[in-house]
């Protein structure tokens, strides 16, 4: 009895001790200084200057990596490892004036030789480069001092410091470029702390790091490919935020929660029905505006997309500059999609639609087939992992239709390219393009970007969609994550939690 | 020989009449088999048509069960998935019965090395599930409903097999198999005329609950999409769709879920009243 007695005694008194603790504790208590966030695709690795996947930038992006420029928040090109450039007179010749005192994180400096190593990394003949055109206008890169370098271009182009903000043109050391993909050493604030396949990439803040002193300690990329499983680990607490989340339908419960901020924002994600311009039947000019004409967009965002998404009419983002409204250019019409199909002796069409994983896809794409079966296109919806779609459609070019999202900013160059996936060769794109390229002034670029978007509606390359929504849901204490997605990316420079 | 085998019919027939759960497993998976059927000629709408302005309704006169996200009706896309699930649990437990069988007579009636060898080769393929052969089939002729017969189809061929095997070996022993072999009967002619009738009851009873497992082994490759392709509709994918819409409409959860729980109850209930009634073993306890 007695010993029992005590055992309440001891107990009583260790609570009131605990609870005075937690009292006084609470005023000293800091603000987190660890993030946790969910991503819905595993990168295949870590090098953005090796492979095009947007969950490679949405990791290391101006986190562990950087470029001569980079691009902020609001899609403006702001200095990153270089200071300031100048332009020459002719708009061929820029010149880079490089930060001092920048480090990789394996403690080797950052200087000229560096830009110039990556740089020619990046366009050389035998380079892996994601995005070489972005470096194809580049003629050389001279290193003046290790503070300054220079670019001679073959031709005036006024988008070298826009493009040199891309993920896909950061700088790199040239003592571990080769181990990037697993082992990436950059200048950013952050370097890899831990790669779990599967789970989870896990960033840790770099000391030492040369600029603004950044407030997290430690970030995690935790994978969670399922959207109900998004939904639960946000709800539980087990992710703090989802920057681009899965799920449409759930955002009105995730509003109706005070715990969350839901952010609805713009991608730079132009979804596309591709089709392949370079075989039957969409080799045929009638047959892919049939195509375009028997989508209609409105209900496809509101079927596949809970009315999230802006409709586009040509490869351009409403917010980018120069973006001209052609969602008007192939209104609604089966009845017209019917005749263009008789006319170009299509009728009984069969076509196979390809959907890679994410969702946008999967549900847009079975909206679409029954959008086409309604104009008397048979589709057969064959779905793929990523891997296999970008063999079997990106490389081996072996479709007839797909539907996948373009993220990167301003890329109406994929259209001008040889070999790129939907085989749209068209002589005078090409010229005009190169036109758009060479131009310096201000008012004829943005007079080509139009023309630009013009005529690849006119030729109906593909039938274009919606803009891709960046649905970001996060813990209504967290700060600083973007609202947009100018580029893939999730810097997390600004990132901290309120206190 | 007739004359002989009426009577047992007939009392067949009555005992089946008052068996509760043999009555109540043919019943619902009559219904389930009808409303199958019915699809073929009618449905009140038509599952594959998308009507976005109408999506999510609750249930109405027009549409009984509502419609989906897409504005399908829920109620058509329940009948034609009934198809689906049957056809493919069909084929699947056809091809069980058409390879396991024959492989467990054989090596019943071989034993010694062949028989070694078919058993073993069967427990080989039974230690992989239909899911990871729906995967690998997936991997080399892409997802679809043949997929998933095939893949079910294989997980069932040791079923049987170990079945016929069981039920054949110890009838080898008997008298009249004795006799059979002392007239000059060859195996195969054996096999044919005297081990496989004798075991036939217990095959129909197995395949009876090998269709259970087929419809729940169908919605669960739909579920994760290996199964059969839109817009073809299947209670497995309807289930996983529905799945983000829980908070919205349970009820896209709720129809698909209850009907895979019907149809597979009815179908065991089935099989294990045919087992009351068919087995012998249990019928000469009684």
């Amino acid at each position: 009895m007695y010993r029992r007695l005590m055992q309440h005694l001891v107990r009583g008194t260790a609570a009131v001790a605990v609870s005075a603790g937690i009292l006084l504790g609470t005023p000293a208590l800091a603000a987190r200084t660890d993030v946790i966030l969910g991503i819905r695709l595993e990168p295949p690795h870590l090098d953005p200057t090796a492979g095009a996947a947007a969950a490679i930038a949405e990791i290391v992006y101006n986190n562990v990596f950087q470029g001569l420029t980079r691009i902020d928040r609001d899609g403006t090109v702001k200095p990153s490892l270089a200071e300031r450039w100048e332009v020459s007179e002719d708009g061929k010749v820029y010149t880079f004036h490089l930060r001092q005192g920048v480090k990789f994180h394996d403690g080797t400096t950052f200087d000229a030789e560096d830009v110039k190593f990556s740089l020619d990394r990046a366009r050389a003949a035998d380079s892996v480069n994601p995005q070489k055109g972005l470096f194809e206008p580049i003629d050389t890169v001279e290193v003046v001092d290790p503070q300054t370098v220079r670019i001679t271009l073959k031709r005036p182009s006024g988008s070298l410091p826009f493009n040199l903000g891309w993920a896909a043109a950061v700088i790199v050391a040239p003592e571990s470029a080769a181990d990037n993909k697993t082992a990436p050493v950059g200048t950013g604030p952050f370097k890899l702390a831990e790669w779990v396949k599967g789970d989870h990439v896990t960033l840790t803040r770099s000391d030492g790091y040369w600029g603004e002193p950044v407030a997290l300690e430690k970030a995690t990329f935790k994978i969670i490919g399922d959207p109900t499983a998004s939904f639960a680990a946000l709800m539980a607490g087990d992710v703090d935020a989802f920057p681009i989340f899965p799920a449409p339908e759930n955002v009105p419960q995730f509003e109706a929660d005070p715990r969350f901020t839901v952010v609805v924002g713009d991608t730079e994600g132009k979804t596309v029905l591709a089709m392949n311009n370079g075989k039957k039947p969409f080799d045929d000019i009638r047959v892919r505006r049939a195509v375009s004409h028997a989508v209609d967009r409105k209900a496809l965002i509101e079927g596949a997309m809970y009315g999230y998404g802006k409709p586009i009419g040509s490869h351009f983002a409403p917010q980018d500059k120069g973006y001209v409204d052609l969602t008007g250019k192939y209104p609604f019409d089966p009845e017209k999609a019917k005749a263009l199909l008789k006319e170009a002796g299509a009728e009984n069409l069969s076509v196979r639609l390809v959907l890679p994983p994410p969702d946008y896809a999967r549900r847009g794409g079975e909206v679409l087939a029954a959008q086409l079966r309604n104009v008397g296109i048979s589709v057969e919806i064959v779905p793929m992992e990523w891997a296999q779609w970008l063999s079997e459609v990106f490389r081996n070019k072996n479709f007839d239709m797909t539907v996948v999202s373009h993220v990167e900013p301003l890329d109406l160059d994929i259209y001008a390219r040889d070999d790129y996936y939907f085989g749209y060769k068209d002589p005078d794109y090409r010229a005009l393009y190169e036109r758009f390229v060479a131009s310096t002034d201000e008012s004829e670029r943005l007079a080509l970007l139009g023309q630009l978007q013009e005529k690849l509606a006119d030729d109906a390359v593909n039938a274009w969609l919606f803009l891709l929504p960046k649905i970001g849901i996060w813990d209504a204490r967290l700060e600083g994550l973007w609202e947009n997605t100018p580029v893939p990316a999730n810097d997390l420079t600004e990132v901290k939690w309120r206190e | 020989m007739s004359a002989t085998m009426a009577p047992g019919r007939r009392r067949l027939a009555i005992r089946a009449l008052g068996h509760p759960s043999f009555l109540l497993g043919a019943a619902i998976s009559l219904v389930v088999a009808a409303m199958a059927l019915l699809s073929f000629v009618w449905t009140p709408h038509d599952p594959t048509v998308l009507d976005i302005a109408r999506k999510l309704q609750p249930p109405s006169a027009t549409h009984w069960l509502g419609t989906d996200q897409y504005g399908r009706d829920v109620l058509s896309m329940i009948m034609h998935g009934a198809v689906t699930s049957m056809a493919v649990s069909f084929v699947a437990v056809g091809i069980g019965l058409g390879l396991g069988v024959p492989l467990g007579l054989l090596a019943a009636a071989q034993r010694g090395l062949v028989g070694e060898a078919v058993m073993r080769a069967n427990d080989f393929v039974f230690a992989f599930p239909a899911l990871i052969i729906a995967i690998m089939l997936r991997d080399i002729f892409g997802p679809g409903a043949v997929n998933a017969m095939v893949a079910i189809g294989i997980f069932n061929v040791p079923v049987f097999a170990r079945l016929a095997y069981g039920a054949a070996l110890p009838l080898w022993t008997r008298e009249f198999v004795m006799a059979a072999r002392v007239a000059g009967k060859g195996g195969g002619l054996i096999t044919l005329e005297h081990i496989l009738p004798n075991m036939l009851s217990l095959v129909i009873v197995q395949a009876t609950i090998q269709l259970s497992l087929g419809v729940l082994a169908e919605a669960a490759l739909s579920y994760v999409g290996l199964g059969v392709q839109p817009p073809a509709p299947s209670w497995g994918r309807m289930l996983n769709e529905a799945q983000t819409l829980m908070a919205l409409a349970p009820r896209l959860a709720l129809v698909p879920g209850l009907a895979i729980v019907v149809t597979v109850m009815g179908l065991n209930l089935l099989g294990d009243g045919l087992r009351d009634l068919l087995d012998p073993r249990l019928a000469r306890e009684r």
